[in-house]
């Protein structure tokens, strides 16, 4: 029950927001934060219950399930459930939750009700990928999340929001009406072989495909997850998605949103087409390797400071690409550790260039320079996390990419090196984050406040986590790798005998 | 004492200092410079009192197999993926801590009185603070992988500290270059880690060495390629060809950074990574030729280029990446205590003349051009001294100086050893030279002659203390290891037999030994003799050099560094550069909108159709079902 | 039920009736006409459905023919609501005179 009350309170939340919102946005706000405090309450509530938890317990690899029957005729049902694996991405979702709507206190002045509610449903959304065990479920909720989230760039992004927005949404709903395909034809292929009508993850499991059309199957999965994730060469909606989105939206977009695409290549595309998935695992290798490299090459020669950061995420994300098809324990532990990380770090850098544009109303980094003198709390925060988005050691991205280093090496040496070659350029592009924003020569004399107490508020907890990961990750290392490990008894390995 | 001793924990030493960076960043803008900088200095300085306290516990009471371990937490645990955070003492570690400690404190001392007008004090000893407990991690690491935590560790502070003074940009292109520079090398050791583990499967360094030498045989393609990766590694961090172009440049930090992280300690990272991954580099007989010849062409070069310069710091920074030379010279042959202990006596004498420039340009106002120095002896006579001291152990005059000794030793084993040659001993004994000549070349320059600038302010005592001490060590700090003909004493290398294997002459007796002495010896007396007639009774000797046609292209190939800055601009910098700006645009984005295009012409062409006359549609409608009708009925 | 018409018969008239109709929409301007148009074509659909019904001996057709006419009504309505106000609006009942499509 704690599973569906995790969706119904952004989402119930969500409507309260918007009707309180119309008389009193004061309120409003600290409803909203009332409803993701709860929320992170909840989910870190069910988290301390399972921390003991080996995970693989009597009731198979999940944690929790929440199970009834929703559209029986088509065999469509409700099933809700959590591993460690999901548990953690919904612990970043409330988290990450908690930062949005503290990053759109005073950023958001018109419509204040109904942005409130967009980001709720939004959260919600989000929060149903992560546990939906039903691929009808599953495709729902990742609609769900499509839509407020439109809104939410296209109402209250910046000048370009509608381009951006509609670009977000075709982008989207394309994949995603190729995953629905996909996942009415595994049905159906179950179907054809079972004679039983059923989207339940579980059961689909292991479905006999005959091989052309289970390659189209998988590939009609593996695009919608891609551009999500983003991979190139589709990656180019997130740019323009990111850098019109409000702090709030580049947040949940870099954070949250990229983490379904990662989510599911590995709880459904590998899973459940194992063999089409080994034949796809060196074009992915070299895709990631792409996204890496041409990420950092374009994230350094951006001047839209917002933009750049965007681009960074390409590349981080194809550490993940990368980890998901070396498929072995190693890269997998880093590909959530990367997942988790670069959710923070990124989202981090996005809440830092709010604040600038708060204090200094352009995101142009010709325009800055120099600002540690007039901020340097400010300054020392973006230090961080642009450490952290280099891959410092003590950082949790160390962690995640090494760990997904470690593995991809075991299959591929020639990824491996040009991945590392990546983080090269990721070094030039975060000392160039630093060096055009807060050092060098000042552009003007700047006059702005450093970070209010507020902002210290939302900062501190995300440098403790990043450190904390990079230093003590075992904790939440123990927590997905049950899940992990019961993927791999799936599917045991991509690199046949290798 | 004893038990007090033993009952500190180990990590107390890296801790202290990392608790110096968290309370200074923390409140470090708003506390006293005063606290600042006893919290800054104080946490090295107790992390240095906690050293010889470690160092006596270990020696009296040594441990099994020679390494004290404190496993600390676990880091990682992945299946067969085990990384402890955990300590290891050993004789090695137990060199380097020292060192990191003790002269560290003595550089925070120092500046605490030279930062003492910078508007970012506090952050300054922050970053310090960093520094210290990063590279104490990386001495102290008991695996490669924490071993590299610390390395990239320091390499961060080095970015920082060099970059320290933002508001230059120059500052800050010096320090993301000295960043990307050494992350090249770094990748390079990364490669490294991933063969050891996939090979060894552990990251241990005991263990993985261990494993090495029992399983892979000598010249194995395996062991010369990790031999070779870690040898990327070494020398980009330690400033060797081909990654030496970094160092100069670092300059750029305030001095006292200079001195502890670009002479003393930072730098000397490769030289301790290669001592203590020793056996695989034994296993591939390639590497070891590799990194002597390495070391000698990269004293010749930066020899070279340190006798053209003309900031004093600079100067300073070629004869780093030459000194360090010597340490790979002595590495490449076999001689892994002697390069430690060069590595030792080196941190003192060249931290002592990083800061006696240090001094020298404080007391100039920030002046660096050593041609408008001049006749300092009699202005600042303690820092003169000093630095007299610290060129003459630099230039390794015999018998009086450190540096003699632990030079005197790399050479003889460059002769001697099985992986020697004279061909490196000659090198090496060309760079004895050069060094001779350069670094008197600045102290002539520097202290005698006639007064150009004008000595503003005097140094302090927490800025001659620390000068005094060093020049002490650069005196006494050579007494722990001396040749045979000068009483053979082998404090140092005793210590660290157990870790470090003894190099083994070939050449039998000592004749040839005390021969080669003093024909260095010799030479380097002439390089001074040299210097003084240059520099102070024939000035025109290198002025007429100077404007030959010849020597002036020479002079400024060497200026700047034999050209490798220009030719890694050219095949590096710029295509990256041009590709990124071609890039910028997302190419792969055209591929999207071309598709909104031709939908978009689509619907220029359709929409014409719908002009609102409600005939036009009716006739639409009619004209479809008729055709609708037809294709019905007659298929 | 006459069972002397054949059904080609009714269903010609039917058709000549949806022709005329048709032309009427195609070749009027003036909207009322049109409208007037539309109602000839229903009709010839409603006598079509009832031709049809009378052919198979099923009360379907007259059943169907209640309904267009009820549709047929109800278009009306709205139709000429709209004409009131198109023609008070513009002054005259010319449909082309709102092929813009714009307030």
């Amino acid at each position: 029950m704690t599973l569906v009350l995790l969706i119904l309170l952004p989402l119930v939340g969500g409507f309260a927001a918007w009707i309180v919102g119309r008389r009193n946005t004061g309120v409003c706000r600290w409803l909203s934060l009332a409803v993701v405090l709860a929320e992170l309450a909840l989910v870190l509530r069910v988290w301390a219950r399972h921390l003991g938890d080996a995970g693989l317990g009597s009731s198979g690899p999940w944690l929790e399930i929440f199970e009834r029957a929703w559209i029986p005729k088509l065999g469509i049902s409700f099933i809700l459930a959590i591993d460690g694996l999901s548990l953690l991405m919904v612990v970043l979702t409330a988290f990450i939750g908690v930062m949005a709507v503290l990053v759109s206190w005073r950023e958001i002045e018109e419509r204040v009700g109904i942005y409130f509610a967009c980001l709720l449903w939004v959260l919600a959304g989000i929060t149903g990928v992560f546990m939906a065990l039903d691929l009808f479920l599953f495709y729902f909720f990742w609609e769900v999340m499509l839509i407020p989230m439109y809104f939410l760039i296209g109402v209250w992004g910046h000048e370009r929001r509608i381009y951006a927005s509609v670009k977000f949404f075709i982008f989207t709903l394309a994949g995603g009406l190729l995953m629905l395909v996909s996942i009415l034809a595994l049905t159906l292929s179950h179907a054809a072989s079972t004679g039983i009508y059923t989207f339940d993850y579980t059961e689909l499991l292991g479905t006999p495909l005959s091989s052309p059309s289970a390659l189209w199957i998988m590939l009609g999965f593996f695009i919608a997850f891609a551009v999500k994730l983003p991979a190139v060469p589709i990656h180019n909606w997130l740019p323009d998605a990111h850098t019109e989105a409000p702090t709030a939206g580049s947040l949940i977009l870099a954070a949250l949103l990229l983490k379904t695409g990662a989510y599911g290549l590995i709880r459904f595309v590998v899973p459940l087409f194992p063999e089409q998935s080994a034949a796809m695992a060196p074009w992915a290798l070299w895709l990631g390797v792409l996204g890496i490299i041409y990420g950092a090459l374009l994230a350094f020669a951006q001047t839209d400071l917002k933009r750049l950061v965007a681009y960074t995420s390409v590349s981080h994300m194809g550490f993940v690409l990368i980890g998901v098809y070396s498929w072995n324990e190693l890269a997998l532990q880093g590909t959530v550790m990367q997942m988790i990380c670069h959710g923070l770090s990124t989202g981090a850098l996005f809440m830092i260039v709010g604040m600038l544009y708060d204090r200094i109303h352009t995101r142009d980094v010709t325009e800055m320079g120099g600002l540690w003198k007039a901020a340097p709390k400010l300054g020392g925060v973006a230090m961080v996390f642009a450490m952290a988005s280099l891959g410092l050691p003590g950082t949790g991205n160390f962690v995640g990419e090494f760990l997904i280093i470690f593995g991809a090496f075991k299959v591929s040496i020639p990824v491996t090196v040009a991945a590392l070659l990546g983080i090269v350029a990721a070094t030039v592009y975060s000392l160039r984050i630093i060096q055009t924003t807060f050092h060098g020569p000042a552009a003007t004399s700047w006059e702005i406040p450093d970070m209010s107490s507020r902002e210290m508020l939302m900062m501190a907890p995300m440098i403790l986590a990043i450190v904390w990961l990079g230093l003590w990750p075992s904790t939440v290392i123990a927590t997905f790798e049950p899940a992990l490990k019961s993927l791999m008894h799936l599917v045991p390995t991509l690199w046949g005998g290798g | 004492m004893d038990g007090f001793c033993c009952s500190l924990p180990l990590w107390l030493i890296p801790a202290l200092p990392a608790a110096g960076f968290v309370v200074l960043a923390l409140v470090g803008a708003r506390l006293p410079k005063r606290w600042a900088a006893v919290i800054g200095a104080g946490s090295v300085g107790l992390s240095a009192a906690v050293t010889p306290c470690a160092a006596s516990c270990y020696l009296r009471h040594p441990p099994d197999g020679g390494v004290r371990i404190e496993r600390l937490w676990t880091w990682i645990d992945v299946g067969t993926f085990d990384i402890g955070f955990s300590l290891a003492l050993d004789a090695l570690s137990l060199v380097m801590i020292f060192v990191v400690t003790f002269v560290g404190f003595l550089i925070h001392l120092y500046s605490t009185e030279y930062m003492a007008d910078d508007p970012g004090f506090s952050r300054f000893f922050a970053y310090m603070n960093l520094f210290v407990a990063f590279m104490l991690m990386l001495v102290l690491a008991d695996n490669l992988f924490l071993l590299y935590l610390g390395w990239e560790g320091v390499g961060l502070c080095s970015y920082l500290l060099i970059g320290f003074w933002y508001d230059d940009p120059e500052n800050g292109r010096a320090a993301r270059k000295a960043f990307v520079v050494t992350r090249v090398g770094d990748t390079a050791m990364a490669i490294a880690l991933l063969l050891i583990f996939k090979h060894a499967g552990t990251l241990d360094i005991g263990q993985a060495m261990t494993w090495a030498s029992d399983n892979w045989a000598v010249g194995s393609g395996l062991a010369v390629a990790v031999a070779f990766l870690l040898l990327g590694g070494a020398v980009g961090k330690s400033a060797q060809l081909p990654l030496q172009v970094w160092l100069p440049d670092a300059m750029a930090g305030p001095t006292p950074v200079s001195a502890l992280i670009h002479a003393a300690t930072m730098v000397t990272a490769g030289v301790y990574l290669i001592a203590r991954t020793h056996a695989v580099f034994m296993l591939a007989p390639a590497a070891m030729t590799a990194v002597a010849v390495i070391g000698a062409a990269t004293l010749l070069l930066a020899g070279c280029s340190a006798l053209v310069q003309t900031d004093i710091k600079r100067v300073l920074a070629y004869s780093t990446i030459s000194q360090i030379g010597y340490m790979f010279l002595g590495l490449g042959v076999g001689a892994w205590s002697a390069a430690i202990f060069h590595l030792m006596t080196h941190s003192f004498f060249k931290a002592l003349l990083f800061l006696g420039a240090g001094a020298v340009i404080i007391s100039l106002h920030h002046e660096q051009d050593i041609f408008k120095m001049g006749g300092l002896r009699d202005r600042l006579p303690t820092v003169f001294w000093t630095f007299l001291i610290g060129s003459a152990s630099l230039a390794a005059l015999p018998l009086v100086t450190a540096g003699f000794y632990s030079k005197d030793l790399i050479l003889w084993y460059s002769w001697s050893t099985e992986y020697g040659s004279p061909w490196l001993w000659a090198a090496g004994t060309v760079g004895a030279f050069l060094t001779a000549l350069y670094s008197f070349r600045l102290v002539f320059i520097v202290f005698f002659g006639d007064e150009k600038g004008h000595v503003e302010r005097h140094p302090g005592l927490r800025i001659l203390i620390p000068l005094v001490v060093l020049a002490v060590l650069s005196v006494i700090g050579g007494l722990v290891e001396t040749p045979a003909m000068l009483g053979h004493v082998t404090l140092f290398s005793d210590l660290l037999d157990p870790v470090l294997p003894p190099a083994e002459s070939t050449v039998p007796g000592h004749q040839t030994e005390h021969l080669l002495q003093a024909v260095v010896a010799a030479i380097t007396l002439v390089g001074v003799f040299l210097a003084f007639l240059f520099y102070v009774r024939r000035p025109s000797i290198p002025a007429a050099l100077r404007s030959s046609p010849l020597g002036a292209r020479v002079c400024r190939f060497w200026l700047s560094g034999w050209g490798f800055d220009t030719l890694y601009d050219r095949i590096l910098v710029r295509p990256f550069v041009d590709l990124a700006r071609l890039l910028r645009l997302d190419p792969f984005d055209g591929i999207s909108s071309t598709l909104g295009r031709v939908t978009a012409a689509g619907n220029s062409v359709l929409s014409r159709t719908q002009d609102g006359r409600i005939r036009t549609y009716v006739f639409g409608i009619g004209v479809g079902a008729v055709i609708a009708v037809t294709i019905v009925v007659f298929t | 039920m006459t069972a002397g018409i054949p059904l080609e018969h009714g269903l010609l008239v039917a058709a000549g009736l949806f022709v005329i109709g048709f032309i009427g929409v195609l070749v009027r301007r003036n909207l009322l006409f049109q409208l007037l148009s539309i109602e000839i074509m229903l009709n010839a659909a409603g006598m079509a459905f009832v031709i049809a019904g009378a052919r198979w001996g099923e009360a379907d057709g007259q059943v169907l023919f209640i309904f267009i006419l009820v549709m047929a009504a109800a278009e009306v309505a709205v139709g000429l609501a709209l004409l009131l106000r198109l023609s008070n609006r513009f002054g005259d009942l010319d449909g082309d005179s709102v092929s813009s499509m714009r307030g």
